[in-house]
C-alpha cells in the first residue's frame, strides 16, 4: 500500500509487540479517564457517559411522540369523536411529527453514533468531546422546554411542516408557531455540532490501518449522514429565521402582496426535508449491515457496493425536495425531472436490501432477536419503499398526496428503515453498556408484537387514503366506509404499543449500565467495539488489518488488553487519543483531549434559555442568557490550546508522534472547514431565495445602490481578508515560544473593524437607495442577509478581542497556534462570505 | 349526515371521468408492480433463511446484488418512469382556453365558487358546490383567499394546491351524471377536517339551464319576505353573507343567494333542510368547532326557524 502521509507501513510489523509492558498502566489509564461522581456526572464528557445520556433522551421522546400518536389513534377510532378537541388534536399531531423527526429520529442517530463510534473506531473518545457534551445538553434541555409547551397548550399546531401563510402572524397570531421556529432552529443547532463531531471523529480518529475501505459499514453511514447534515439544516435553519423574522417584524418573505411567496418555504422546508428522511435512513442502514453480517455469521456481502449506495443515496437525495410539492402546479419539466430522481434514489436503497438478502443466504442464521428485527425490517423497507416508488409517478402523486396513503408510506419506511434497526442495535449492543444481556424470551414477544402491530395499522391506511380521507384530519364523518379502517388502524396502534411496553419491561429487568463490567458479544460480532474496554476505551489501540479484525485473528482481544498494540499507557499523562490520516488512517499526531467541565452545560442551557426566552418575548432575560452562553463557551475554551512542554510521545514500539498540530494535518482545521460549509450553505440558500424571489415578483424590486458604493464596500471585504491572512503571517514569522509583540491580534482585530465597516456602509447604501425590509420582499432578503453578515461579525469581533486577551497572557505559541488557525480562518471567510452575498444582492438584478 | 359519496368502491378506482381514469389504471399496475416485488423479496428471504443450499450458494453473491439491487429495478423504474412523464404530459396538455371556466377560492374553511362568462365575469356566485356539464372539459381557477387549501375530487382527478398570490387551474371533466365527494386535502389549520364540497354533474342541457336559471335569480330580486328575511337583516346575518336583490351584500362568507338549492351545509357536512339550517345556524361551533360563523344562540328557536323558512326559499 503506498503511503499517504510518508509514515512506513513496514513499522506495523512490530505489532503485536512481545516486551511486556510496565505495571500500573492500567490503573494509570483507569485514573486519567475516572469520571467524576455524583453531581459532578453532569459535567462528564466521555463519550460512554454522554452517548447513553444522549440515546436514552433520545428514546424518551419516541416514547413521548408515541404516546401522542395514541391519543390521535383514540380520537381517530370512531367517527365525530370528542376525546381530544380540535386544537389539542392539531397540537398533537404537530408535535408528534415533530418531536419524532427533530427530537427522536436525527437525535438517536446521531446519539447511537457518539456511543458506538469511538468503540467501532477504537480511539479513546470523539475528537472534541466537549461539543458532544454541549451538543448533548442544548438538545436535553432545549428538547424538553419545547415539548412542555403541550402542557400549556402552546404547543405549536401548524403541522410538522409549517407551512406559511397559515403559520404567519395573521393566521397563527399566538406563540406557538415561535417554539417551533426557534426551538426547532436550536436543536438543529445541536444536531450540526453532533455533526461536526462525527466528521472529524470518523476522518480522523481510526485505528491505525483502518483504510476507508476497511472501515465498518456504520461509521460509512454516519461520515454520510454527517454530510448530508452539514448540506441540508442550514437550509431550514435558513427558513425558520426567515419565517421568524416575518413573524415578529413584518418582513414579507412569503406575502405575496409585497413580493414574497409561499412556495419559497416549501422550498427551503423539502430541500432540508427529504434529505432529512435519508438522514434518518442510512445509519440504520449502517446498523443493519453490520448486524447482518454477524447474525448471518458471514461478512457483508457487496461491501463495496454498499458504500457506493449510501454516497449515492446521499447525492440523489438532495435533487428530490420538490416530489413534495407535485401538486402545487410546478412546470411539466420540473416535475419529470424530479419524478425521475425519485425513481432513481431508490436504486441505492435496492442495492443495500439485496446485499442483506445475498448476506443472509451466504450465511447461516442464527435466530436472536436482532435477527428477527433485521428480517422484519428488510420486509417491511421494501413495502415502504415500494409505496414510494408509487408517490414518485406524478399524475399517482397527484390523487394520493396528503392522504392517509402517505401516512401508510412514510410509516413503513421510516419504521422499517430506521425503528425497526434500532431496535435490533438495541438488542444487539446492549451487551456494550450493560451488566446483562436483554432477555431473548420478551425479546421476541416485543418483536412479534411490534410487527403484527405495524401491519395491522399501517396496512388499513393505504386504503382509507385510497377512500379519499385527507392526512392531518381531527375528526371524519360517518357512512364514509372509513369507520372500520380506522378502528382496525387504532387496535394496531395499541399492538405496537404493548409491544414497546414489553420492551420496557425488559429493560427495567435486565438493563443495568455499566463501563467495565458489560454483558460483552453476546451474538459474535467481529468489529472493534466488542474488544475489552473500559472508560479509556481500549487499553491498547490495535493495529487493523481487515473488516473483520476480531474474525480474522482471535488473539486480538488478549493482545489489545495486555498493551500490546498503539498507545498502550498514556504518552503524556493526560486524556489522548491518535489521530490518524483520514484515507489510510496512518497514525499522524497525539491529540490531547479536555476532560469533565461544567462549562459545556452551562453553554448549553444558556443557549437553550436564549432562545426560550426569545419565544416567550422575554428579550432582557434572552440578552442575559446570550451573554452568559457565549462566556461559557469562551471559558471553555480558554483552558484549551495551551503551550505544550512534551512536544512528542511515543506511541507503542518506539514510534514518536508529535503532539497537537495546526493546519490541514490538525483536526480542529477540519472541523472548522466544516462550519464554514455550515456557513456557506445558509449563505448560498439565501442566495436561493434572493433570486427566487426576484424570479417569481420581479415588480417589487428597485434599484441597487451606486456602483461607486458597492466597489467601496467590496474593497474593504477586500482589506479584512487581506488582515485575516497577515494576522496570521505574523505569527508564523516567529520560531518557538510566545509571540512577543501584539501584531497578530491587532490586525485580526483589524479585519473584524473592517468587516463591520463595510456591513455599516453596505446596509446604510441601501437604505439611502430607498429600501426599507418591510417594504418588499427584495428589502426583506437583502436586510436578512445583512443580519446574518452581522451575526457573523459579531463573532468576528469577539474572537479578534479573544485573540486578544490570550496574546496579552502569553498563550500565543508561534509559529503556528491552533487559535490563532480558527480566529484568522474564520474572519477571512466571513469577509470573503460577506463580499460574495454584497456583490449577487447589488448587481443582481443589475 | 350527507348521503354516502365515498365509501365503497374507493373513488380513486372508480373514476368517473377521463382525467382520473388514466390514473385508476396506473394505480392498479403500480399495486400489482407492488405487490410482485413484495412477493419477490419475501421469496428471497425464505430461500437465504430455510431455502436449499443450493439455492442459498447461487442467492450469497454480489450477483444477487447486481440483479436484485441494480438490474431489475433499472428497467422496472425505467418503464415506469417513461410511462408516468407520457402520462403527465398528457394530463397537463395546453389548455385550449374554450373551455368553460370556473373559479373556486379557498377559504378557511369552505369554497367559494364562482362561474365565468367568457369575458371572466362572475356569471353565478355559489359555495361548496360544483356543478359541472357531463362530457366537456371544465378548467377551475383555483385561488386562496387566507391560506393554502388543495382542491381534490378524486373521481373526477388528482389534487391541485390552492396557493395565496397564484392562480392554479385544474382541468375536470366527468363522463356520467353523478355527485361526487371533493375536500381540502392541505391542511389548513382549524377545523381543516371538515372542509369539503360536492361536485355535481347534469346532462349538458340540464347543466345549461340550471346555470340560466341561477344567473337570472342573481339579477332578480330575493323571493321570500316576511320575518325571517327580516331576522335575517336585523341579526347582523348580511355583514358576512350576500343574498342577491337584498341589501345583504357582505362578502366575507359563502353567498346564500342560492343557499336553498344546496345539497350540503357547513362545506359538505350535513344535508340541507330546514333542521339543519336552525341547528347550524344556532349552534354552528359545536358542529364545525372555530368555523368563523359565530353560534346564534341568542336568536329563539322561533327567530331561528323564521330566518331557515326565507333561507330554504333562496334557491
Amino acid at each position: 500500500m503506498k503511503s499517504e502521509t510518508g509514515f512506513d507501513h513496514d513499522l506495523y510489523r512490530l505489532f503485536p509487540t512481545h516486551r511486556p509492558r510496565p505495571k500500573g498502566e492500567v490503573e494509570e489509564l483507569e485514573r486519567i479517564w475516572d469520571n467524576p461522581k455524583g453531581w459532578g456526572l453532569l459535567t462528564v464528557v466521555n463519550n460512554n457517559y454522554v452517548g447513553f445520556f444522549y440515546v436514552a433522551t433520545a428514546f424518551l421522546f419516541f416514547l413521548l411522540a408515541g404516546i401522542l400518536a395514541l391519543g390521535m389513534r383514540v380520537q381517530l377510532a370512531a367517527p365525530l369523536q370528542e376525546f381530544l378537541p380540535q386544537e389539542t388534536y392539531n397540537q398533537f399531531f404537530t408535535m408528534h411529527g415533530t418531536v419524532m423527526m427533530f427530537l427522536f429520529a436525527v437525535p438517536m442517530v446521531e446519539a447511537i453514533g457518539i456511543m458506538l463510534l469511538p468503540q467501532m473506531l477504537a480511539a479513546r473518545d470523539l475528537p472534541f468531546p466537549r461539543l458532544s457534551a454541549y451538543a448533548f445538553w442544548a438538545y436535553f434541555v432545549g428538547g424538553l422546554c419545547f415539548f412542555a409547551s403541550l402542557f400549556v397548550g402552546l404547543a405549536p399546531d401548524g403541522g410538522w411542516f409549517m407551512y406559511p401563510p397559515l403559520t404567519s402572524i395573521a393566521y397563527s397570531p399566538g406563540i406557538n408557531t415561535d417554539f417551533w421556529l426557534l426551538g426547532i432552529g436550536f436543536i438543529e443547532i445541536s444536531a450540526i455540532a453532533g455533526a461536526i463531531e462525527i466528521i472529524v471523529g470518523v476522518l480522523r480518529t481510526r485505528a491505525p490501518g483502518m483504510t476507508l475501505d476497511r472501515m465498518p459499514m456504520f461509521a460509512w453511514a454516519m461520515l454520510v449522514f454527517a454530510v448530508m447534515i452539514v448540506i441540508a439544516f442550514p437550509s431550514v435553519i435558513l427558513g425558520t429565521l426567515l419565517l421568524e423574522l416575518e413573524r415578529a417584524f413584518n418582513w414579507p418573505f412569503f406575502d405575496p402582496a409585497r413580493g414574497g411567496d409561499p412556495l419559497l418555504w416549501q422550498h427551503l422546508f423539502w430541500f432540508f426535508g427529504h434529505p432529512e428522511v435519508y438522514i434518518i435512513f442510512l445509519p440504520a442502514a449502517g446498523l443493519m449491515s453490520m448486524m447482518v453480517a454477524t447474525v448471518a455469521r458471514t461478512p457483508l456481502v457487496g461491501y463495496r457496493l454498499n458504500v457506493l449506495a449510501l454516497v449515492a443515496t446521499g447525492f440523489i437525495s438532495f435533487g428530490v425536495w420538490a416530489h413534495h410539492m407535485f401538486t402545487t402546479d410546478m412546470p411539466r419539466i420540473s416535475a419529470g425531472y424530479f419524478s425521475a430522481a425519485s425513481m432513481a434514489v431508490s436504486l441505492p436503497a435496492g442495492i443495500q436490501v439485496f446485499c442483506w438478502i445475498a448476506t443472509l443466504a451466504a450465511g447461516r442464521i442464527r435466530w436472536s432477536v436482532p435477527a428477527l428485527f433485521i428480517v422484519g425490517s428488510v420486509l417491511i423497507f421494501v413495502m415502504g419503499g415500494l409505496t414510494g416508488v408509487m408517490v414518485g409517478m406524478v399524475p399517482f402523486d397527484w390523487q394520493v398526496h396528503d392522504t392517509y396513503f402517505i401516512v401508510a408510506h412514510l410509516h413503513y419506511v421510516l419504521l422499517g428503515g430506521m425503528v425497526f434497526p434500532m431496535f435490533a442495535a438495541f438488542y444487539y449492543w446492549n451487551g456494550m453498556t450493560s451488566r446483562n444481556p436483554l432477555s431473548e424470551r420478551l425479546g421476541r414477544w416485543v418483536f412479534w408484537l411490534m410487527f403484527t402491530g405495524l401491519h395491522v395499522t399501517f396496512l388499513p391506511m393505504h386504503l382509507t387514503g385510497f377512500m379519499g380521507m385527507p392526512r392531518r384530519v381531527y375528526t371524519y364523518l360517518p357512512d364514509r366506509g372509513l369507520d372500520l379502517l380506522n378502528l382496525v388502524s387504532t387496535i394496531g396502534a395499541f399492538t405496537i404499543a404493548a409491544g414497546v411496553l414489553l420492551f420496557l419491561l425488559d429493560l427495567a429487568r435486565n438493563f443495568r449500565f455499566t463501563t467495565d463490567h458489560d454483558a460483552g458479544n453476546v451474538y459474535g460480532g467481529g468489529t472493534l467495539e466488542w474488544l475489552p474496554t473500559g472508560m479509556y476505551s481500549t487499553r491498547s489501540i490495535p493495529l487493523v488489518r481487515s473488516r473483520e479484525p476480531l474474525w480474522d485473528d482471535p488473539a486480538i482481544c488478549d493482545d489489545v488488553a495486555e498493551g500490546r498494540y498503539f498507545l498502550p499507557n498514556s504518552a503524556t499523562g493526560l486524556r489522548e487519543t491518535i489521530i490518524t490520516s483520514p484515507v489510510n488512517a496512518e497514525p499522524q499526531y497525539l491529540q490531547l483531549m479536555p476532560g469533565p467541565s461544567p462549562w459545556p452545560i452551562g453553554a448549553a442551557a444558556f443557549t437553550a434559555f436564549f432562545f426560550l426566552s426569545l419565544t416567550v418575548q422575554a428579550y432582557a432575560f434572552a440578552w442575559f442568557s446570550g451573554v452568559v452562553a457565549t462566556v461559557c463557551v469562551l471559558r471553555w475554551l480558554w483552558e484549551t490550546d495551551r503551550p505544550i512542554a512534551q512536544k512528542e510521545a511515543d506511541i507503542g514500539a518506539g514510534i514518536v508522534v508529535p503532539i497537537s498540530v495546526t493546519g490541514p494535518r490538525g483536526h480542529g482545521w477540519w472541523a472548522l472547514n466544516t462550519l464554514m460549509v455550515v456557513m456557506g450553505m445558509i449563505a448560498v440558500m439565501g442566495g436561493f431565495s434572493y433570486l427566487y424571489l426576484y424570479g417569481i415578483h420581479p415588480e417589487v424590486w428597485i434599484d441597487a445602490p451606486p456602483l461607486g458604493q458597492t466597489a467601496l464596500v467590496a474593497a474593504l471585504l477586500a482589506g479584512a481578508m487581506i488582515a485575516a491572512r497577515l494576522a496570521r503571517y505574523l505569527l508564523s514569522r516567529h520560531e518557538a515560544g510566545v509571540f512577543p509583540g501584539q501584531g497578530p491580534w491587532l490586525t485580526a482585530t483589524a479585519s473584524a473593524a473592517l468587516i463591520v465597516g463595510a456591513l455599516y456602509l453596505d446596509m446604510t447604501g441601501w437604505q439611502a437607495a430607498g429600501l426599507a425590509p418591510a417594504d418588499s420582499a427584495q428589502g426583506a432578503t437583502v436586510f436578512a442577509m445583512l443580519a446574518y453578515q452581522a451575526c457573523l461579525a459579531a463573532v468576528g469581533v469577539i474572537m479578534a478581542l479573544y485573540l486578544g486577551l490570550r496574546s496579552g497572557r502569553g498563550l500565543l505559541t508561534t509559529p503556528a497556534n491552533v487559535t490563532m488557525d480558527v480566529v484568522g480562518r474564520f474572519l477571512f471567510f466571513a469577509a470573503a462570505q460577506g463580499l460574495a452575498l454584497s456583490l449577487l444582492m447589488r448587481t443582481i438584478p443589475g | 349526515m350527507i348521503e354516502a359519496l365515498w365509501g365503497w368502491p374507493p373513488p380513486v378506482f372508480d373514476p368517473a371521468g377521463p382525467y382520473a381514469e388514466s390514473v385508476t389504471t396506473l394505480a392498479w399496475v403500480l399495486l400489482g408492480m407492488g405487490v410482485a416485488v413484495t412477493a419477490i423479496v419475501v421469496a428471497a428471504l425464505w430461500v437465504a433463511l430455510r431455502g436449499p443450499d443450493a439455492l442459498k450458494r447461487k442467492l450469497g453473491g454480489e450477483r444477487t446484488v447486481w440483479i436484485g439491487g441494480v438490474a431489475f429495478p433499472g428497467v422496472v423504474l425505467t418503464a415506469l418512469l417513461v410511462w408516468g412523464l407520457a402520462l403527465t404530459a398528457s394530463l397537463t396538455a395546453d389548455i385550449t382556453g374554450d373551455e368553460m371556466r370556473v373559479r373556486v377560492t379557498g377559504e378557511m374553511w369552505w369554497f367559494r365558487v364562482e362561474y365565468l362568462d367568457d369575458d371572466g365575469n362572475v356569471l353565478v356566485a355559489d359555495a361548496n358546490e360544483l356543478h359541472l356539464p357531463v362530457g366537456e372539459p371544465v378548467v377551475l381557477e383555483l385561488q386562496s383567499a387566507d391560506v393554502i387549501h388543495s382542491f381534490w375530487v378524486p373521481h373526477l382527478s388528482g389534487k391541485k394546491d390552492m396557493i395565496p398570490g397564484r392562480t392554479t387551474l385544474l382541468r375536470v371533466q366527468a363522463d356520467r351524471p353523478g355527485r361526487f365527494g371533493g375536500v381540502c386535502a392541505e391542511y389548513c389549520g382549524g377545523p381543516h377536517a371538515l372542509m369539503g364540497f360536492v361536485a355535481i354533474a347534469h346532462g349538458q342541457d340540464d347543466f345549461r339551464q340550471w346555470l340560466a336559471g341561477k344567473a337570472r335569480r342573481q339579477a332578480a330580486s330575493a323571493p321570500g319576505g316576511g320575518a325571517g328575511r327580516r331576522q335575517f337583516m336585523d341579526s347582523g346575518c348580511a355583514a358576512c353573507h350576500r343574498v342577491a336583490g337584498t341589501p345583504a351584500n357582505g362578502l366575507a362568507g359563502p353567498d346564500l343567494t342560492h343557499v336553498g338549492s344546496r345539497q350540503t351545509l357547513g362545506a359538505g357536512i350535513l344535508p340541507n333542510n330546514r333542521g339543519t339550517l336552525i341547528g347550524w345556524i344556532g349552534d354552528s361551533q359545536s358542529i364545525k368547532p372555530g368555523n368563523r360563523m359565530p353560534s346564534y344562540d341568542m336568536l329563539s328557536a322561533e327567530e331561528l326557524e323564521d330566518i331557515a323558512i326565507w333561507l330554504e326559499q333562496q334557491k
